[in-house]
């Protein structure tokens, strides 16, 4: 309850900063020394927040379905997207991570590439992902390929950190019972990794969402909330609140996928202490 | 029992991910094709009345009647179709000629078959109250522009007009939209006639509530300055060229390439329709309005639509050789080597075209007058 509260005043807020700036800022923003240090606060830079939400419940086009269907739709579409990409990273980062944690050569190898990888810009890597659509797989598989190549990262990172946290004398007390790899891994390493698993996880479920929406308007994968921001910002010129609508949608689906890993969270961690991890 | 647990949570994970992959998937419907010969063409952007020839002529089925199954591509933002057609992920490209001749330059091997554009449909568009309207008032002006190689025609006009645009125009990177022009943060902004000139005309005045019109803005004109360059053209593998069967299928592609173009010539709110049908999310008087013009950047085509004039390729290869951005950088370092261009396959394909009774040429084309109404729609 408290939490759902939380929410309903973060919004207020938002919404409260957002006309209150329009209300006193100046339209034409403010310059210093020819640095623009302050947005423009006029109807086609800001859009009253009643604007945009009329603009949701009109149609898109002349005929065609309300803004909100539309966007609801897309949202939907990504979502797909993302979770594909989000179970496919988790897994890639999962294996990762143990063979990292079973073979210290593997580590020393490996880790400088995965950390390597998370500097390739997704410009050049999404058009050579985008030429594998509609020949060996889907166009949207395309573009979960990349959210899982952005989700990954913090899960093999983190439970890296994660399978390698458990004390040594707990590892030797399993050791002194003759527990081999498989059940240390089991019995000690998973558990104790579960701390540094979730935050891991929310950083994966944040990356995969912007892998997403970043690879739709890359490939221009049609029917995502990504293509569906870049399509309506060609229309900003003379219709300015519906690209804040899209954007509306991007946010819900960051919400979305947030609270999904925290669904999955809690059956897990409920009697867990909660530590503050830094995955990097 | 903790393992319950995880395996709550693993099974709620995976009904998580099934039915949301579910969405996923779109009915992709692709009908059984038969002896036809699979053709991938790929497009510079999303669907849009400026690729409404091929659209229409998948539609019609005139490349079905020429034996080809042709995919159409939509473009992103990081897709360059001259480079998807060098790697051989699609048979034909649609691709502005500078581009292309910059891809060119640096190894993809490709060739102008069918210059469909014969003209530019690039602007640079002022508030009539500015005083801008030719090269020549920029001087002094902040002057937006796209960079990425869409900014050539701009910069030649400019020096043409015996500006120095590194010294005597203060450059500002534009955004895709107008909104930079609208609140006058700069002075002119770089327009297609089909486009962003078209979103002007759709947004209200905020002074007096009603559109703004033609009247409002004033508009240089490449076209009339001798500084345009080629645009949308197909482009073909030049390795595949040799090959009898792709020389076969390339006449093939262009004769029912030019049959759309016609169709869309004589049925322009048809077209409309078709790529509203496609799924444009520009709206119905936008596209209309933009199938007008492209129409106009095609029709008439004196030789014939898609043969390419010597002497626009001439000026477009010059400018691309001589004029320097405002980083100093030319679009060609020399002049293009090999097979760049190629009537060959487009006066075939013209000679099919017009004992099919298609009219090539358009003469008696003239343009509609297009109403445009608020966001396009």
């Amino acid at each position: 309850m408290r939490r759902v509260l939380a929410v309903l005043a973060g919004l207020l807020t938002f919404a409260v900063l957002w006309e209150g700036y329009k209300a006193v800022g100046s339209p034409d923003g403010t310059v210093l020394f020819g640095v623009r240090i302050l947005p423009r606060a006029d109807d086609l830079s800001m859009p009253h927040l009643l604007t945009v939400l009329r603009r949701l419940g009109r149609p898109e086009l002349a005929g065609g379905d309300p803004v909100w269907l539309v966007v609801l739709r897309a949202c939907l579409f990504t979502l797909g997207i993302t979770a594909a990409g989000f179970a496919a990273g988790a897994l890639v980062g999962l294996l990762l991570a143990v063979a990292m944690q079973r073979f210290r050569i593997v580590e020393r190898g490996l880790l400088p590439y995965v950390v390597l990888s998370q500097t390739v810009p997704l410009v050049a890597l999404a058009p050579l992902v985008a030429g594998w659509g509609g020949s060996i797989m889907p166009p949207w598989a395309t573009v979960a390929v990349i959210a899982a190549y952005l989700a990954f990262f913090p899960i093999a990172v983190g439970m890296l950190r994660g399978l390698q946290s458990p004390p040594a004398a707990g590892v030797e007390l399993l050791r002194s019972y003759a527990a081999g790899w498989w059940r240390t891994l089991v019995k000690l390493r998973f558990p104790a990794s579960l701390p540094y698993l979730f935050p891991a996880l929310r950083l994966a479920g944040a990356a995969a969402v912007v892998g997403a929406v970043v690879g739709e308007i890359s490939t221009g994968t049609r029917g995502g909330i990504g293509r569906l921001i870049i399509e309506y910002s060609r229309e900003a010129t003379s219709d300015p609140a519906k690209v804040y609508t899209a954007m509306l949608g991007a946010a819900l689906l960051g919400l979305l996928v947030a609270g999904a890993v925290s669904l999955l969270e809690m059956p897990l961690m409920r009697h867990r202490r909660h530590v503050e991890v830094a995955t990097l | 029992m903790p393992r319950n647990r995880i395996i709550a949570a693993v099974a709620a994970a995976s009904v998580l991910v099934l039915t949301a992959c579910g969405t996923a998937d779109t009915p992709t419907a692709t009908a059984p094709s038969g002896a036809l010969l699979p053709v991938k063409l790929q497009l510079q952007w999303f669907y849009q009345a400026q690729f409404a020839g091929y659209i229409a002529a998948v539609d019609q089925g005139f490349y079905r009647a020429q034996g080809l199954d042709v995919t159409l591509l939509e473009g992103g933002v990081d897709i360059v179709p001259q480079t998807v057609l060098a790697q051989g992920k699609a048979d034909y490209a649609v691709a502005w000629v500078p581009k292309a001749l910059a891809s060119r330059e640096q190894g993809a091997g490709i060739t102008d078959v069918g210059q469909i554009f014969a003209r530019s449909g690039t602007y640079q568009v002022a508030w009539k109250t500015s005083g801008i309207s030719t090269a020549a008032d920029l001087k002094g002006k902040k002057v937006g522009n796209w960079g990425f190689g869409n900014e050539f025609e701009l910069f030649a006009g400019m020096t043409k007009a015996g500006l120095n645009p590194g010294k005597d125009v203060t450059l500002v990177q534009q955004q895709f939209d107008m909104q930079a022009l609208l609140k006058k943060e700069i002075d002119a902004a770089q327009a297609m006639s089909y486009n962003e000139y078209a979103q002007l005309l759709e947004a209200k005045n905020p002074a007096t509530g009603k559109l703004y019109t033609a009247d409002d803005f004033s508009i240089i004109d490449w076209k009339t300055q001798g500084s345009s360059m080629l645009q949308d053209a197909v482009w073909a593998n030049t390795a595949k060229l040799g090959d009898p069967a792709y020389q076969q299928q390339t006449v093939k592609f262009l004769t029912a390439t030019i049959q759309g173009w016609a169709f869309c010539r004589d049925n322009a709110e048809k077209c409309r329709d078709l790529v509203v049908a496609k799924g444009s999310k520009l709206g119905k008087s936008h596209q209309l309005w933009q199938m007008n013009e492209v129409n106009k950047l095609i029709w008439p085509a004196a030789g014939g639509i898609g043969v390419v004039d010597g002497a626009a390729w001439q000026q477009t290869v010059e400018i691309s050789q001589t004029t320097r951005n405002q980083t100093g950088d030319t679009v060609l370092k020399k002049a293009p080597e090999g097979l760049a261009y190629t009537n060959d396959y487009i006066n075939q394909a013209i000679d099919r075209a017009k004992a099919a009774g298609v009219d090539v040429n358009g003469a008696g084309f003239q343009p509609a007058t297009v109403t445009l109404t608020e966001g396009g729609a």
